[in-house]
């Protein structure tokens, strides 16, 4: 990020404790970064490192069944989203912030046709028309490349493929043209093929709305070819943080080294560990 | 190791197997595996890689017996498996065993460790009652895993950590052959790492064949020494990894390597940047399958092998194509 860059988003001292059945849990342990306007910028790390809960505690998502205390500044576009009143961050997510999770059934309401589902955000937060809201939902089926949009828009979840299914959370994420996308682990759950179509699809979608991108992942493979700036994340802390070229060629923390290492690659037939 | 293996027969043979699911309140019947033959050569192994839905799972579930074969031939250490009477199967399971994906699922929370790893052994009258504490230490001890951990529960483990008790409660009956079914997938790449490698290890260590399936073709890179690449059933390409890795013959192989990430920043953006150098494969629309080499190669007709140069074959009615 160059330094005349306007910070889009600017977190700092974030934390997050959790509270379930009486035992405390300290999840994210005063991080500090930032995501200039139409930046894309990698959240790097292995399961329970923190990653995930950080982007969550940002949107102020709790988990069910738990109470959390978050703490710090997350500074979105002059306001600090952790102070906000519930009505207003309602109109930050979905709008200004969208989410992408790891698993896209889960993510749909199965009895409403997905085209419905999209019109339903789309209303809520422009306040267009219900005509409106359909076509521009046809549109977007449309620009994640679902063929057959408009029939398509009729068809219930479980009627779209894996791959498919995550095409249509992401033109859900896109369709109030959102300033930042968050894409939790978006891939992980597809098949390789799929995962490049994917991966396609948000460079594409990035460069055409300008939105900036917080792509949250294990895989530094995933990572490599998608972000300018990478965070690796470790036990709730940001132990590195680099331009995702300086990362790659020269890891400068252990934790990073280990990871890159274990990344399997196709052209060796080599051994994964030292 | 057995009399089959030591003289150098494959471990496994698998001769036009076919699993064809019936057709069901209005679905049309599935061929979910589609003539599929291989062998598996003592103390090696086959990695079987496809998307999913290519059938991967069901060949090896059919291979153990655990799906029942529609036609074709499984033999284990020189035996037919598909029409061996279920008290002989019974017995011949000792020489073949799983690991399967989900670590989590696979092991009974209720269970010590040590009823886990001694279950197998009762079952199998593989050890004398007096010997199995000396052979459950043995076993955590080859997995690495501290021998005194065996009274705890599953739960108490890590994810990498309950993987190696599935794969030691595998071993336990000195088996010959394991079916590896996406063994790492469920798990961070660190742990995936530190677990592909005491898979070979034990593979060097004890003489094991392993069929390993798995979606991810950079980790079969690292594990295997052949490779089968699966598409809506069939399989599409066969060959010595070095073969099938660096000069492919199909253009469904070529597509599935060239989909993987490279963890080179200039390098993936470039190729993330081009369009993809093949055409969307869709196994689902595409039963008849992998005639993928042109428009005019119709979608009639049996599929034939070609071999490519010795062991290495593709499957394609036409080949080598005009275009290739």
């Amino acid at each position: 990020m160059s330094a005349s860059a306007k910070p889009l988003l600017q977190v700092q001292r974030l934390s997050a404790q959790f509270t379930r059945d009486a035992v405390v849990s300290q999840v994210v342990k005063g991080i500090s970064f930032d995501i200039a306007a139409g930046e894309a910028v990698g959240f790097v790390g292995e399961s329970g490192c923190g990653k995930s809960v950080t982007a969550r505690a940002m949107m102020r998502l709790a988990p069910e069944g738990s109470s959390v205390e978050l703490g710090g500044v997350v500074r979105f576009d002059g306001q600090d989203l952790l102070q906000l009143r519930e009505a207003d961050m309602c109109d930050i997510r979905g709008q200004r912030i969208a989410m992408v999770f790891q698993d896209p059934m889960t993510s749909l309401n199965p009895v409403l046709s997905v085209g419905a589902q999209i019109d339903d955000i789309m209303r809520r937060h422009t306040g267009v028309s219900r005509a409106q809201a359909r076509r521009r939902t046809v549109e977007l089926l449309g620009l994640v490349g679902i063929r057959d949009a408009a029939r398509r828009s009729e068809d219930f979840p479980h009627q779209f493929s894996g791959g498919m299914r995550q095409r249509v959370l992401i033109a859900m994420a896109v369709s109030c043209q959102p300033d930042l996308l968050i894409a939790d682990e978006p891939t992980t759950a597809l098949d390789v093929t799929v995962q490049a179509q994917i991966l396609r699809l948000l460079l594409r979608l990035r460069q055409e709305l300008g939105m900036a991108l917080m792509l949250i992942t294990h895989d530094f493979g995933v990572i490599a070819g998608m972000v300018e700036r990478v965070y690796v994340m470790l036990d709730g802390q940001i132990v590195e943080a680099g331009a995702v070229d300086d990362i790659f060629a020269r890891p400068q923390h252990a934790y990073t080294r280990a990871l890159l290492d274990a990344v399997p690659r196709l052209e060796s037939a080599g051994r994964l560990m030292p | 190791m057995t009399t089959a293996a030591a003289a150098g027969q494959p471990v496994l043979q698998v001769r036009d197997l076919s699993v064809v699911f019936p057709a069901r309140r209005g679905n049309p019947a599935v061929k979910a595996v589609d003539r599929v033959s291989f062998d598996i050569a003592p103390g090696q192994t086959l990695g079987l890689v496809g998307e999913s839905g290519s059938g991967k799972t069901t060949t090896g579930r059919a291979i153990l017996q655990l799906q029942s074969a529609t036609a074709g031939s499984v033999k284990l250490l020189g035996q037919e498996l598909t029409t061996m009477p279920r008290g002989d199967l019974r017995r011949m399971r000792r020489h073949m065993q799983f690991v399967l994906q989900n670590p989590y699922s696979s092991l009974h929370p209720r269970m010590t460790v040590a009823r886990i790893l001694t279950e197998p052994l009762q079952v199998h009258h593989s050890v004398a009652p007096a010997q199995m504490p000396d052979r459950i230490t043995q076993l955590m001890e080859l997995v690495g895993l501290e021998p005194d951990m065996v009274q705890r529960y599953p739960h108490e483990f890590s994810g990498g950590q309950r993987q190696r008790i599935v794969i030691a409660r595998a071993l336990a009956v000195h088996p010959d052959f394991v079916v590896c079914d996406e063994p790492v997938s469920a798990l961070d790449v660190r742990t995936q790492a530190q677990i592909v490698e005491l898979l070979r290890t034990l593979q060097d260590k004890l003489g094991l064949s392993y069929l390993f399936i798995a979606h991810d073709l950079a980790l079969v890179r690292q594990v295997a020494h052949r490779v089968a690449v699966m598409y809506g059933g069939q399989l599409v390409e066969l060959g010595d990894a070095a073969q099938v890795y660096e000069t492919p013959a199909h253009p469904y192989t070529r597509s599935l390597l060239d989909a993987v990430p490279i963890p080179d920043p200039a390098r993936q953006r470039a190729k993330l940047a081009a369009a993809p150098p093949e055409p969307e494969f869709d196994q689902h629309k595409d039963p008849l399958g992998p005639c993928v080499f042109g428009e005019d190669h119709g979608r009639t007709g049996n599929s034939t092998w070609h071999v490519v140069c010795p062991g290495h074959g593709v499957s394609c009615r036409f080949w080598p194509p005009a275009a290739f």
